[in-house]
Parts: C-alpha cells; sequence; structure tokens
C-alpha cells in the first residue's frame, strides 16, 4: 500500500466521524433547545419548587411521586473536544450544554408526569446525575442519566 | 444559578442544593440549584 493510501485510511474516518458528528450533533442540539424552550413555556404554570413543604394556604388532596429521567450520551465530535481539554484543564463547555439540556428535559418529563397525573405543583424536586458505566471497559462511559424526582401535589384551591 | 435567577427576575434563591458527580474519566460536574423567589 503507498503511504497515501495508509495516511487515508488512518486519519480518514476518524477525520468523517467528526465532521459528521459536529453538523448532526449542533442540528440536533439546535432542535433540542428549540422544543424544550416550547415546552418550557407551555408548563410554566405549573410550578416545581424545591420547598421541602408546600407553602402555608395550599391545601393538598392528594399526592404522588413524579419523576423525570434522560439518559443521554456524548457525540464524537465532543468527546474529541473534552479530550483537548483534559489535557490543560478547565470548564468543559461541551459537556456543559449536554448536561444543561438533559436537566431541563428531565425537568419537562417530570412536569408532564405531574400533569398526566392530575397535579397542580411539585415540591421538594431534586436532580441527580448518574455516570452509567460501560459494562466492558469501565473507563470508558456508555452514557450519563440525569432523573429529577418530586412529590406532585394536587390541591383543592389550585392557584 | 444567581444569574439565572436574576434573568427570572427573582431577588433570591431559597432551598439550594449542591451536587457533585464525576461525568466522564478525569471530569466531575458540580451543580448547584434551588427555588427562585421575589422576596416582598
Amino acid at each position: 500500500m503507498d503511504p497515501f493510501m495508509e495516511m487515508s485510511v488512518q486519519f480518514g474516518l476518524p477525520l468523517t466521524l467528526l465532521v459528521l458528528a459536529f453538523f448532526t450533533g449542533s442540528a440536533l442540539e439546535r432542535r433540542h433547545y428549540a422544543s424544550i424552550r416550547e415546552r418550557e413555556l407551555r408548563w410554566r404554570s405549573l410550578p416545581a419548587v424545591t420547598f421541602r413543604s408546600v407553602p402555608p394556604g395550599w391545601k393538598v388532596s392528594e399526592c404522588a411521586l413524579v419523576t423525570g429521567s434522560v439518559v443521554i450520551s456524548v457525540d464524537y465530535f465532543k468527546r474529541f473536544l473534552s479530550g483537548l481539554r483534559m489535557i490543560f484543564g478547565g470548564r468543559v463547555k461541551a459537556y456543559e450544554t449536554l448536561l444543561d439540556r438533559a436537566r431541563r428535559e428531565a425537568l419537562l418529563r417530570l412536569k408532564e408526569d405531574a400533569v398526566e397525573r392530575g397535579c397542580h405543583a411539585v415540591v421538594n424536586v431534586r436532580l441527580e446525575t448518574c455516570r452509567m458505566a460501560n459494562a466492558r471497559n469501565s473507563e470508558r462511559i456508555a452514557g450519563l442519566e440525569v432523573l429529577a424526582f418530586g412529590t406532585g401535589v394536587k390541591l383543592l384551591n389550585p392557584p | 444559578m444567581v444569574q439565572e435567577a436574576e434573568s427570572l427576575g427573582a431577588n433570591a434563591v431559597v432551598n439550594v442544593r449542591f451536587s457533585t458527580s464525576s461525568v466522564a474519566q478525569g471530569a466531575a460536574e458540580l451543580f448547584a440549584y434551588g427555588t427562585a423567589v421575589t422576596v416582598e
């Protein structure tokens, strides 16, 4: 094999993947943010708060545990960027937007779960992030899970 | 968190919680969240 062929095999595939991941990744991100913003506006009237209990004056008729969970994976391009970042250290912006999307999506799913159960608000909301390890190689991650959970309350005097 | 609360027009954040998790080999996430309120 001539050296040019060898070079293109060695660097061609990762480079193609990088370019592909960059374009599809940013298109998906833009679409997801549009959907998040639209649904956040829709569920604005349903408060999800971190208060330990309901504010005074609220008369609760029923309550239920409501949850929202998202599993995300890092795309090839972002993994490459974070790999570069690991050399010098500092903020990994590629992961920050990903986690921001995941968290907002988890909260929206929590609210959608609450609406399905006929709740008027969610109190004592907590957010957890957890890394899911790859079964074959625990050094590499298979994905991240973001879980939002809280107590959905049905009110006798909804605001 | 404070910046986001300010952009929502709140003047306080109550019941703040901190959470950390390791998101990748050599990268950790520090995360603070709470309820933004307007104190009258």
